[in-house]
């Protein structure tokens, strides 16, 4: 008896609105970038969900692209984050205020 | 059965999620983010992408999160935030309605079963499922044929990003360092 | 033949430019001759448009010649094109011809002075403009003209800069006219945001479709523009302080041309006068005011220049009353013979005081019959004319115009009637002094010769009031002190006398009322007017009753003058009281207004309301904009998290109206 895909639906809206508010409220860099992850994985559900629900390899495709793409952006990603990070100890999000108009 | 998989995934996944969020150390939000993905993984065998299961655990839970845990390391950055205080006016109340209204939208199509609020043309690529050939041999179908345009790019941007990565990370050159204390400032 | 009608003012226009570019180096004369000329062929071939219209069939007298177009902008099409029919061609005629006469005698008369090629200069141009003004076939152009004219008089009334009261009365000229210039632009935008057209032809054409009210606006507007070129009440306070130009330019501008633009431009508008006929009675009873206003103010004037301005502005008002009373033949007639009398009247008046050396007080003469005798006959034909008297061609002018004031009431004819006395006695008055009694400069270059040491500036300042400031009589140029005889002018300046006394004399047989084939002049003119000239309903009974009144009141009015001023049977300041001398003190109560409630709305109009409200309100505007730019850059906090928070906020909208909009 397969699960509907109605369920894993709502599962990844779950998980993707968990992952927007922890990028919203938390100050830690790294930590927002995780919940960036969080995001993406979800999206990563949604649309292999309607692969299946759909019969279309399409979203698999999708997701295969997103992987790639999220590797390459957190590799970057993290080189910022060290560029701008290295001498701060215990640096927020909240410090880099220089363009505050 | 498939329920059983459904509920266990499912509830690994929630935990994880509410874990990277709530974590005040961010290594334990590091850990709960691999829980989120191994669950993650399971839904993608359950939905019969193996492939797909396979490269999202050794990609995303074997080399993503191992990154973040050495940049964790490598800045000190490991140190404890302080949860309670929010010093951007607003931003908590604003987030959290945000948040309630976000999902509200998401599951009001779901509720109906009207997708034809979300979707836009119909096209299908290829078939997910087959009797005959594996996962793999029908993502490669498509991947190769349809989309190799689109795999060449990727692969130039994996090489950007690691040319990337390498000039943002570096140390500044010796010469530099005498007098220097602003160059690699932001 | 008519078709060569664009050299009409291409000729002067030719001579300004050859003048403007080289008449220094022509020089006197000889740039004066050049001038004379110009406008001599000017004349030659307005006689002959004239011919080649004359020879066409009465019908067929309207002729447009369109040089290029001008104005091409949306609806308004405007050419520079010309209009020759009856009325234009006569204007046309008599404007070249005096202006021959006047630039001859100012060969004469300007000779010595520094600047004598740059007057022929102005001279030229002022004769182009008022040929464009005449000739124009729509608005546009006649305004050009129009300016131009009030442009030269500028430039010609303070030719003499260096005097400040020169420069001064050619401002006050300027100015004045400006205030008549706006109700001109003004019936202009009516005309064309009504009919969509300033064309006159268009116009005329169509003017039955303006309301009765629309028409009189428009009437009431460009007679505003007409009252302040040809001096009526209340603009007429250029005129008299203009006498500080030079005497030709008083002849020419301020006698015979352009002060009839303005009977011109009404007679040209007739279409619409009729249309809204209130603005006749307004026209008529401002012209009668005018005439019997200045005519008052002329009997108490010392300097012999004044009387003739304000004798100007009173024959003026005359040919507006006609042109009220509906009577445009009249005002035509009574325009050509002014220009001749008037023309002839003031170049006498340079004739006495070249011989007299600059004076210009008429106490301080006296007797010049002798020594001046040419001149004094022409005055004598001059005054005889503008007075009234038959057969000369004033008086057929003036009655002409009386009788059409009857017609259209007796009070506007009782007002023309008795300005005629105040005429023939001001006039009068003016002749007796100068030409006849005793030579009173003899007494007083006798008492001033020792006195007088230094050299005077060649023309002296004229008076602002009836009394002239007494000069010292510059005795240079005729020898020692005490030698002092007045003398004849040279024969450039008496030609012109001579001819135009001739045609003061005859120029009544142009319209003479015997029978309906001697009125040559309202033949002529008739279709350009068509039923919109006033027929004389007035019996033949009253015609002879109102003639015999009009000539007894001439009689008296000289009468009376020659028992003042030659019998000495009253005296003389009894007739001549402070308030007219002062002209009813109108120009200094203009002054007292413009230092007054004038000045204090001025400083308000500056330090208030420009300041505090039009500064305040575009200061205002930056403040806004800045103020708000303060508010508003307070969403760039500058923090990572606001930036997101706003991104996510905009997602969660976009997405509600996608996912809304077909529940």
């Amino acid at each position: 008896m397969a699960v509907p895909g109605a369920w894993y639906l709502t599962l990844a809206a779950i998980l993707f609105v968990i992952g927007a508010v922890g990028l919203l409220v938390r100050r830690n860099v790294l930590v927002m970038f995780m919940c960036v992850e969080l995001m993406l994985n979800a999206v990563n559900l949604t649309f292999v969900t309607f692969a299946r629900m759909l019969n279309d390899i399409g979203g698999q495709i999708v997701v295969f692209f997103v992987l790639v793409v999220a590797a390459a952006e957190v590799v970057v990603g993290l080189g910022i984050i060290v560029a701008i990070f290295r001498r701060r100890a215990g640096a927020t999000a909240d410090d880099i205020s220089l363009l505050k108009g | 059965m498939d329920w059983a998989v459904f509920i266990v995934a499912g509830a690994a996944i929630l935990a994880g999620a509410l874990g990277v969020v709530t974590s005040r150390n961010p290594v334990h939000a590091a850990l709960s983010l691999v829980l989120t993905l191994f669950g993650v993984a399971v839904l993608f065998v359950a939905q019969r992408a193996d492939f797909l299961a396979v490269v999202q655990v050794i990609v995303y839970a074997g080399a993503i999160v191992v990154l973040f845990l050495f940049v964790i390391m490598l800045l000190g950055v490991d140190q404890a935030e302080n949860l309670e205080v929010e010093p951007l006016a607003g931003q908590r109340p604003a987030a959290i309605g945000i948040g309630i209204a976000g999902l509200a939208l998401l599951l009001l199509p779901i509720a109906f079963g009207r997708w034809e609020w979300l979707s836009g043309q119909p096209s299908v690529v290829g078939p997910a499922r087959s009797a005959t050939e594996p996962n793999v041999n029908l993502l490669a179908k498509a991947l190769f044929t349809r989309y190799l345009v689109a795999f060449e790019a990727t692969s130039v941007l994996l090489v950007i990003a690691v040319i990337g990565a390498v000039v943002l990370a570096r140390r500044p050159l010796s010469t530099e360092r005498q007098g220097e204390t602003v160059t690699e400032e932001p | 033949m008519v078709d060569i009608v664009w050299l009409l003012p291409a000729l002067p226009l030719f001579g300004f430019c050859v003048l403007l570019l080289s008449g220094r180096r022509l020089g006197d004369p000889k740039a004066g001759w050049f001038a004379t000329a110009m406008v001599g062929a000017a004349f030659a071939v307005a006689v002959v448009v004239f011919v080649g219209l004359y020879l066409k069939a009465p019908e067929h007298r309207v002729f447009e010649q369109t040089l290029f177009n001008w104005i091409p902008v949306g609806g308004l099409h405007i050419d520079v094109g010309f209009r020759v029919d009856q009325l234009s061609i006569v204007m046309a005629l008599f404007v070249t011809g005096v202006s021959t006469l006047i630039h001859m005698y100012s060969i004469g008369y300007m000779h010595g002075d520094d600047r004598f090629p740059t007057f022929f200069v102005y001279l030229n141009l002022f004769v182009f403009s008022m040929l464009m003004l005449v000739l124009a076939n729509n608005f546009v152009l006649t305004f050009l003209g129009w300016e131009g004219v009030g442009a030269c008089s500028y430039f010609l009334v303070s030719f003499w800069f260096e005097r400040n009261s020169a420069a001064v009365a050619g401002k006050k000229a300027f100015v004045t006219n400006r205030v008549g210039d706006f109700g001109f632009l003004l019936g202009m935008f009516l005309i064309f945001a009504h009919l969509g057209s300033l064309n006159y032809g268009t116009v005329f054409g169509h003017v039955n479709a303006l309301s009765s009210g629309t028409a009189t606006a428009i009437g009431l507007l460009l007679f505003l523009g007409a009252v302040g070129k040809s001096a009526q009440l209340p603009l007429y306070i250029w005129l008299p302080d203009a006498m500080e130009g030079p005497t030709p330019v008083s002849a020419l501008i301020h006698a015979a041309t352009m002060v009839t633009a303005g009977v011109f431009l009404m007679c040209r508008i007739n279409p619409i006068l009729f249309r809204g006929p209130d603005t006749l009675n307004v026209i008529a009873i401002i012209g009668a005011l005018t005439a019997l206003y200045a005519a008052t103010i002329a009997c108490a004037q010392d300097d012999i220049k004044k009387v003739l301005a304000y004798s100007t502005i009173s024959q003026l008002g005359y040919m507006m009353l006609a042109v009220g009373s509906g009577a445009y033949v009249a005002a035509v007639f009574h325009m050509i013979t002014h220009a001749f009398f008037k023309a002839l009247l003031f170049m006498g008046a340079g004739s006495v005081m070249h011989g007299m050396h600059d004076e210009q007080n008429m106490k301080k003469m006296g007797a010049l019959r002798k020594w001046m005798p040419i001149t004094s006959a022409t005055f004598i034909v001059a005054w005889l004319s503008i007075a009234g008297v038959p057969p000369f061609s004033g008086f057929w002018s003036k009655d002409d115009i009386l009788i059409n004031a009857w017609d259209k009431s007796p009070i506007l004819w009782a007002i023309g009637a008795f300005t005629a006395l105040l005429t023939a006695y001001y006039m009068s008055r003016q002749v007796f002094l100068v030409f006849f009694g005793d030579a009173r400069w003899e007494e007083h270059a006798d008492a001033k010769a020792p006195a007088e040491a230094e050299a005077t500036p060649e023309h002296e300042p004229a008076a602002t009031e009836g009394d002239a400031a007494p000069a010292p009589s510059t005795a240079d140029a005729h020898g020692a002190h005490g030698d002092f005889r007045p003398h004849e002018s040279p024969w450039t300046m008496a030609l012109p006398l001579v001819v135009l006394a001739f045609l003061s004399a005859v120029g009544g047989a142009l319209n003479l009322p015997i029978n309906k084939s001697t009125e040559f002049l309202g033949n002529w003119l008739e279709p350009v007017f068509g039923p919109r000239l006033h027929e004389v309903t007035a019996a033949t009974g009253t015609k002879w009753v109102l003639f015999v009144v009009t000539l007894a009141l001439v009689a008296l009015g000289i009468t009376l003058a020659y028992s003042v001023y030659l019998k000495h049977r009253v005296r003389e300041e009894a007739m001549e009281p402070s308030i007219l001398r002062h002209a009813w003190y109108f120009d200094d109560f203009i002054a007292a207004v413009n230092d007054g409630p004038a000045r204090l709305i001025a400083v308000w109009s500056a330090y208030v309301f420009d300041r505090k409200v039009i500064d305040g309100a575009v200061n205002g505007v930056a403040t806004l904009v800045r103020d708000t730019g303060g508010t508003v850059r307070r969403v760039q906090t500058g923090f990572v998290r606001n930036y997101a928070l706003a991104i996510a906020a905009g997602a969660v909208v976009l997405f509600a109206f996608v996912v809304l909009r077909t529940a």
